[in-house]
């Protein structure tokens, strides 16, 4: 890594680079690369010691809402009205010579979609029917109608949203912005990853560190049991005797170190101590009794269909208050194969309440500025039907979609009320301003102050990035 | 005059042919000798040497000699899509620099043997030079010698001026060897015997007796299934669980108990399906390939799937065997060492012709009660089938399978069907060719059994056979249930139809370049095949022959590592030129040579090194090195090294007693908390937790699902074994202190310690000093008793408070001592 949260060890690094160029000529070694992937850091310092990045950022905060399984693009957010007029027809060969398909033939029917469209806001952004929450919000998001990506299976998808290759074993968005940035919360690790709906394809590698040390891993907090992994303390063991118990810890530790000198033992000593702390402010973040009756209302908290994500969107704003950096929302699953008009309903039903209440809470709480949303799924949909059940009339869904996709941005500077990009008639390819899943990582990373193609990590030899080997800043997207 | 001289090179082109050397070569020098010279080929062709350029590059002909119209090379420097343009940087062609290329081309593109090609330059890089048996260097303090590991290392350190550090305590050294060696603490018995071994040669007696206990290749299996990256699941979105997975670590954990030699070790695992009269165990041993994933997802392109699957069996053999970054050239020439990406395709086709294949390999005592069940058991099945006309519904769903495989978009539904078929059930295409004759046993158990749980669209509609294959389906699964367990394996094995091998030009599978036969990296010394076509056995076989320079280094390295905490080449993984360099180069080809000497005796390897004075120093930090060799790159000290994850749950199983030791075997599944499984897809992965003794095994047996992986390793820096990995990192988390503190595991360990010390009719410093060294391995000092009296002080008080009885209260106050102990840093941590 090699910006300036270095500068306070520069002097300490300048005298290791002498002696190693000294002793055994390892001249050419990025040194902040090499610490850090060695764990040495830990040793002469904090690895989740706040640092600054390489330029003023404009968003200090992300909330990652990740939609599982691949939102259906023209059914939400692009409609595409030739597809009534091709509607139960199979498209001529040349308009689909070139579709890869995961599931169905190119000779697929087309499906139409029953979403009414209508334009909303200022700036009359276009939306289905399926999201009048969200309708209200247009004025506060970007919407872009030209994504693209490279894989269009779940896994490999995920892998490369929050890895930036389909590669396995890369360190994940998250990591990223921790690695580069450290934690500002004394009491909370910097990346949590929230979840609801049954479990994603990409399981934890969409939240690990990959080659990185585990320090930079997300945190879960778990919609089951315990909200983070062994936070209780057994049973039996109360706060004082925890107390008196880290005390003990401590002294003993505290005589070890004296007695080795390691300073990986103040480390864990640390380490110990965030524990404790954590301790006693999860239980305070995760209690709602103090939330305005109102507040609860309007994200759906305790309602059904909504209670599940809401609590995960009212937990990241009050996240995003007590200082963490990064939060990953996982929601599965928006893998529509079949059953769309009835699953897509069920999905919206359950989270367009709240995330529009994210939005406005933030808003009304001057958070959004310094918060960044990002909104979407690891790819598409088809404009033509996937049917596993000719019997069902109601069974058509839609396979999977790699070009021209949607996702929304909002706040973090971002350019509220813009439609960015556009596809052809059946929303086949992108025909304007296509924006890469490297190009998206490149922006996000720009908005936390970030050169993408600056914050590197040595591995196995070579300087690895979040966006690998392309990607470029989304300028239209920006305020 | 330069116009001048550019309107007489297009003059004369067009006049006569260009000649060569006055007129083209200087166009490829200065275009595009940068990426087709001497040094480097990108995509496999070279534009300095006429022979090689004219035969192509990895997508085939560049220069057509008579047809410039067709020759690639003209279509690329005048493509007008910028991407696909040559030269990919700087200024493009020139219209006349390209009309002398055409004109060239279409003279017969005369290449003049005169005309002089680059020199191919031959690496230096130390690594790929034969290792050369060192002298041992000469030292002041020989007395301090024990080895010649320690000459090499004093002579480094005489040379800088810096003492090495003192020998580390009686008590230290135990628990390092045993940790180091077995993975686990020393007993409070060991602890006392050893102190009141008095023979002279007590330390080296000690050595031998870990060097024989079982639980050293436990110990040692593990950073090799680091790299063969095993798992139980298939990984990706399905993660299917894959049963006979455990079979390969069984092998593993018996061969380091047995001192395989590591030559052996490496050939059965890579070749052992190829050896002459192979046995099941060496079998067995190809279980290494088989920890590649397998991406079931029904959309995948089972090719693509197979491709990945090689690519990551070239990628683990060049990390684990060679130490370097082969990986690199999946897609192009490698950016610093000498490969080629053609080089590197070579290899993938040693690995191409290798098919997965399940295999029974029961375990001593399965074979007899399986025998004696079986003829029933097939009774039974054949009236299942019979009873319910399975062979016949069978056959009329494979009928209609394979007609949609031969012919689809006829009915997207058994269209769907076949795609999910082939997902989940591997060459089922193939068993369905054979016909029912044709099937081994199990091909047809394998079949049926996907049948009647997937009869899919096949008898759409018709309930009533649905109903019928479903009762079927549950008899035959009852009579499945009953017959006894027979362990499976993963290997694989040749075959012969799959040889042929293309360059993925660009890396991309769906790319096909030239065909290439398998065949070994250039740099290093050739391989002698025994047959026309080279086959994986001879690549193994290759891989530890003695000349080749890699092999030895890297294993020698990796051991090294798992002693010091860092390999004497820091980056074990990379020993190529982007690698760091070995800080004690000499001493490196010295343990290289022993093992070669010594018929790559791991034992013998791991001996030499704990014998040495080097392996004995103190750990402790010194201030005066703490500036010029912060790293201890010098080895003038020991260090101190966490424990791997699975480690520190078997020391505190161990030192609460409640530790089961038995070896090898089945994987475990001890209680997951809630949330963990649910992170799977779907809800798909199931964790039946093992119940009794099962439960308390050592952390190397924990079940591995690759998408919902246990969290106290993963907390604790177990890779994620998707890809090889060489060394763990070791990171130091608040996550880790919330999980020794409160995970019922470390909490039942330390309640189960503190029931032991309050049974105990001893006075309260015995009962104190008792506990301590159980865990720690040593007496505490002064201070350190004070802080434990003084903790279990306020412990009584505060459970008295609390209302508990005194018993009660001092249970509690010893049991949460015991959790203080196991929470030190010095716990998980070698010393």
């Amino acid at each position: 890594m090699n910006f300036m949260h270095f500068d306070e060890y520069r002097q300490l690094q300048a005298r290791r680079q002498f002696l190693k160029n000294a002793a055994c000529g390892f001249g050419s070694l990025a040194l902040g690369g090499m610490m850090a992937s060695d764990g040495l850091l830990g040793a002469v310092a904090d690895p989740l010691a706040p640092r600054k990045p390489h330029f003023a950022p404009k968003a200090k905060h992300v909330i990652f809402m990740f939609m599982e399984g691949g939102p259906s693009q023209m059914d939400l957010f692009d409609p595409k009205p030739a597809l009534q007029k091709w509607h139960g027809q199979s498209l001529p060969a040349e308009m689909t010579k070139d579709l890869k398909l995961a599931f169905i033939k190119p000779t697929a029917a087309v499906l139409g979609s029953p979403r009414q469209f209508t334009q909303h806001g200022k700036s009359g952004m276009v939306l289905s029917d399926y999201l009048p929450n969200l309708a209200t919000c247009v004025d506060d998001i970007c919407m872009v109608r030209s994504m693209q990506t490279d894989a269009f299976n779940h896994h490999p998808g995920q892998l490369l949203l929050f890895t930036g290759s389909i590669q396995f074993g890369r360190p994940t968005m998250g990591a990223w912005v921790t690695y580069g940035l450290g934690s500002e919360s004394q009491n909370l690790p910097g990346f949590v990853v929230l979840s609801s709906g049954v479990g994603t394809s990409g399981g934890a590698t969409n939240f690990l560190s990959g080659f990185m040390p585990s320090t930079y891993q997300g945190a879960q907090f778990r919609n089951s049991g315990e909200p983070i992994l062994y936070l209780s303390n057994p049973d039996g063991v109360s706060r004082e005797a925890q107390r008196a118990g880290l005390d003990t810890i401590k002294e003993l530790n505290e005589k070890h170190y004296t007695d080795t000198g390691d300073m990986e033992i103040a480390s864990r000593i640390q380490s110990y101590e965030l524990a404790y702390r954590m301790q006693m402010a999860a239980p305070e973040l995760l209690d709602f009794s103090k939330e305005d009756p109102k507040t609860l209302e309007m994200y759906g908290v305790g309602k059904k269909p909504t209670h599940e994500f809401a609590s995960n969107c009212l937990l990241a704003r009050r996240m995003v208050e007590r200082g963490v950096r990064y939060i990953l929302m996982m929601d599965a699953s928006w893998d529509t194969h079949t059953n769309l008009n009835k699953k897509l309903k069920e999905k919206c039903d359950a989270s367009d309440q709240p995330t529009a209440a994210l939005i406005r809470d933030l808003k009304q709480r001057g958070l959004l500025d310094d918060t960044l949303i990002v909104w979407g799924g690891e790819f598409g949909r088809t404009a033509m039907a996937e049917i596993r059940n000719l019997s069902d009339p109601d069974n058509a869904g839609r396979d999977h979609h790699p070009n021209g996709y949607s996702m929304w941005l909002a706040g973090g500077g971002v350019k509220g009320g813009t439609t960015i990009g556009a596809t052809d008639e059946m929303g086949f390819n992108i025909t304007e301003d296509k924006v890469h899943v490297h190009d998206l990582q490149a922006t996000i990373l720009n908005q936390l102050g970030f050169d993408h193609t600056k914050l590197t990590f040595r591995h196995m030899g070579r300087d690895y990035r979040l966006t690998d080997l392309s990607g470029e800043v989304v300028r239209k997207m920006l305020v | 005059m330069r116009f001048f001289f550019s309107a007489l090179t297009l003059v004369a082109a067009f006049a006569q042919p260009p000649d060569f050397q006055r007129d083209v070569q200087p166009i490829f020098q200065k275009k595009c000798m940068a990426c087709h010279g001497a040094s480097n080929q990108t995509n496999g062709l070279r534009l300095d040497d006429g022979e090689a350029a004219l035969k192509g590059g990895y997508s085939g002909v560049a220069i057509v000699p008579g047809t410039s119209a067709t020759s690639p090379l003209i279509a690329r420097v005048t493509a007008t899509e910028k991407a696909k343009r040559m030269p990919p940087a700087g200024d493009p062609l020139s219209a006349d620099q390209i009309a002398t290329l055409k004109s060239w081309i279409d003279s017969g593109a005369k290449w003049p043997v005169t005309a002089k090609k680059q020199a191919s330059p031959k690496s230096t890089h130390w690594s790929y030079q034969p290792i050369l048996r060192p002298t041992l260097p000469e030292v002041k303090q020989s007395s301090w010698v024990r080895n010649p590991i320690d000459a090499f290392v004093l002579a480094r350190l005489e040379k800088e001026n810096i003492q090495p550090s003192p020998e580390a305590s009686k008590t230290v050294l135990l628990r390092r060897l045993k940790l180091d060696l077995l993975g686990l603490p020393p007993t409070p018995e060991e602890v006392v015997e050893w102190q009141s071994d008095k023979r002279a040669n007590a330390y080296e007696l000690w050595v031998d007796r870990f060097l024989q206990s079982p639980h050293y290749g436990e110990r040692w299996a593990r950073p090799w299934l680091d790299l063969a990256h095993y798992a139980d699941s298939d990984g990706y979105e399905k993660d299917n669980v894959r049963n006979g997975a455990w079979r390969y670590r069984h092998w593993v954990i018996n061969a380091l108990n047995e001192g395989m030699p590591f030559d052996r070790f490496a050939v059965e695992q890579l070749a052992g399906d190829l050896l002459p009269d192979s046995t099941l165990e060496q079998k067995v041993a190809t279980g290494f390939l088989r920890n590649t994933l397998t991406n079931r997802e029904a959309g995948v392109d089972r090719r693509e799937d197979r491709f990945e699957q090689v690519i990551n069996r070239v990628n683990t053999t060049g990390t684990t065997f060679m130490g370097v970054t082969i990986g690199c050239t999946q897609c192009h020439d490698h950016k610093y060492d000498p490969f080629s990406q053609k080089e590197y395709y070579q290899l993938f086709a040693f690995f191409n012709d290798a098919e997965d294949e399940d295999v029974d390999a029961p375990l001593a005592g399965e074979m007899g009660p399986y025998l004696r069940a079986l003829p029933e058991y097939r009774n039974q099945k054949s009236e299942i089938l019979n009873k319910y006309k399975i062979p016949e519904l069978q056959a009329r769903w494979e009928k209609a399978m394979l007609a949609a495989i031969d012919d689809p978009g006829k009915d997207v539904e058994v269209d769907f069907n076949v795609t999910s078929m082939k997902a989940m059930l591997d060459f089922a295409d193939r068993m369905i060719r054979k016909g029912p004759q044709g099937r081994t046993e199990r091909e047809s158990e394998r079949l049926t059994n996907y049948f009647v749980n997937n009869p899919g669209t096949a008898f759409k509609g018709d309930k009533e056979i649905l109903a019928h294959i479903k009762e079927a389906r549950e008899k035959l699964n009852e009579a499945n249930s009953k017959i006894p367990f027979l362990t499976q394996a993963q290997t694989v094995r040749r075959n012969q139809d799959k040889s042929v091998t293309n360059i993925a030009v660009r890396g991309d599978w769906k790319s096909p370049g030239v065909e290439v036969v398998p065949g070994t990296l250039s740099i290093l010394p050739p391989m002698k095949a025994n047959g026309e076509r080279a086959t994986r056995l001879d690549l193994a076989r290759w891989l530890v022959s003695k000349e080749n320079p890699l092999t030895p280094r890297v294993i020698a390295n990796r051991n090294w590592q798992e002693f010091f905490g860092r390999g004497l080449v820091r980056t074990s993984e990379d020993m190529g030129v982007s690698g760091e360099k070995p800080s004690h180069p000499e001493l490196l080809d010295w343990l290289a040579t022993q093992l070669l000497d010594n018929g790559w005796n791991i034992k013998q390897l791991h001996k030499t090194i704990v014998m040495s004075a080097t392996y004995r120093q103190s750990s402790n930090s010194r201030q005066d090195l703490t500036d010029r060799d912060a790293d201890n790159m010098l080895l003038a000290r020991q260090i101190r090294m966490r424990l791997a994850a699975e480690l520190i749950r078997d020391a505190a199983l161990s030192v609460g007693g409640i530790l089961n030791p038995s070896i090898g075997g089945k994987s475990i599944k001890p209680a997951l908390p809630k949330g963990v499984a649910e992170l799977g897809y779907g809800n798909s992965v199931k964790w039946k937790e093992s119940e009794g003794p099962e439960r308390y095994r050592r952390g190397l047996y924990i079940h591995f699902q690759r998408t919902a992986p246990y969290p106290q390793l993963m907390n604790f820096d177990e890779p994620d074994s998707n890809v090889a990995c060489s060394r763990r990192r070791t990171s130091n988390t608040p996550l880790q202190a919330l999980n020794l503190m409160n995970d019922p595991v470390f909490f039942e360990a330390a309640a189960a310690l503190g029931e032991q010390v309050t049974m105990q009719t001893t006075g309260l410093t015995d009962k104190l000093e008792g506990l301590f060294l159980q865990c720690l391995g040593r007496k505490p000092v002064e201070s350190e008793r004070a802080s434990l009296a003084g903790y279990l002080d306020r412990q009584t008080a505060l459970l008295a408070k609390e209302g508990k009885s005194t018993a009660e209260s001092q249970k509690g106050a010893w049991a949460g001592l015991a959790r203080v102990l196991l929470n030190t840093d010095e716990f998980i941590t070698r010393e």
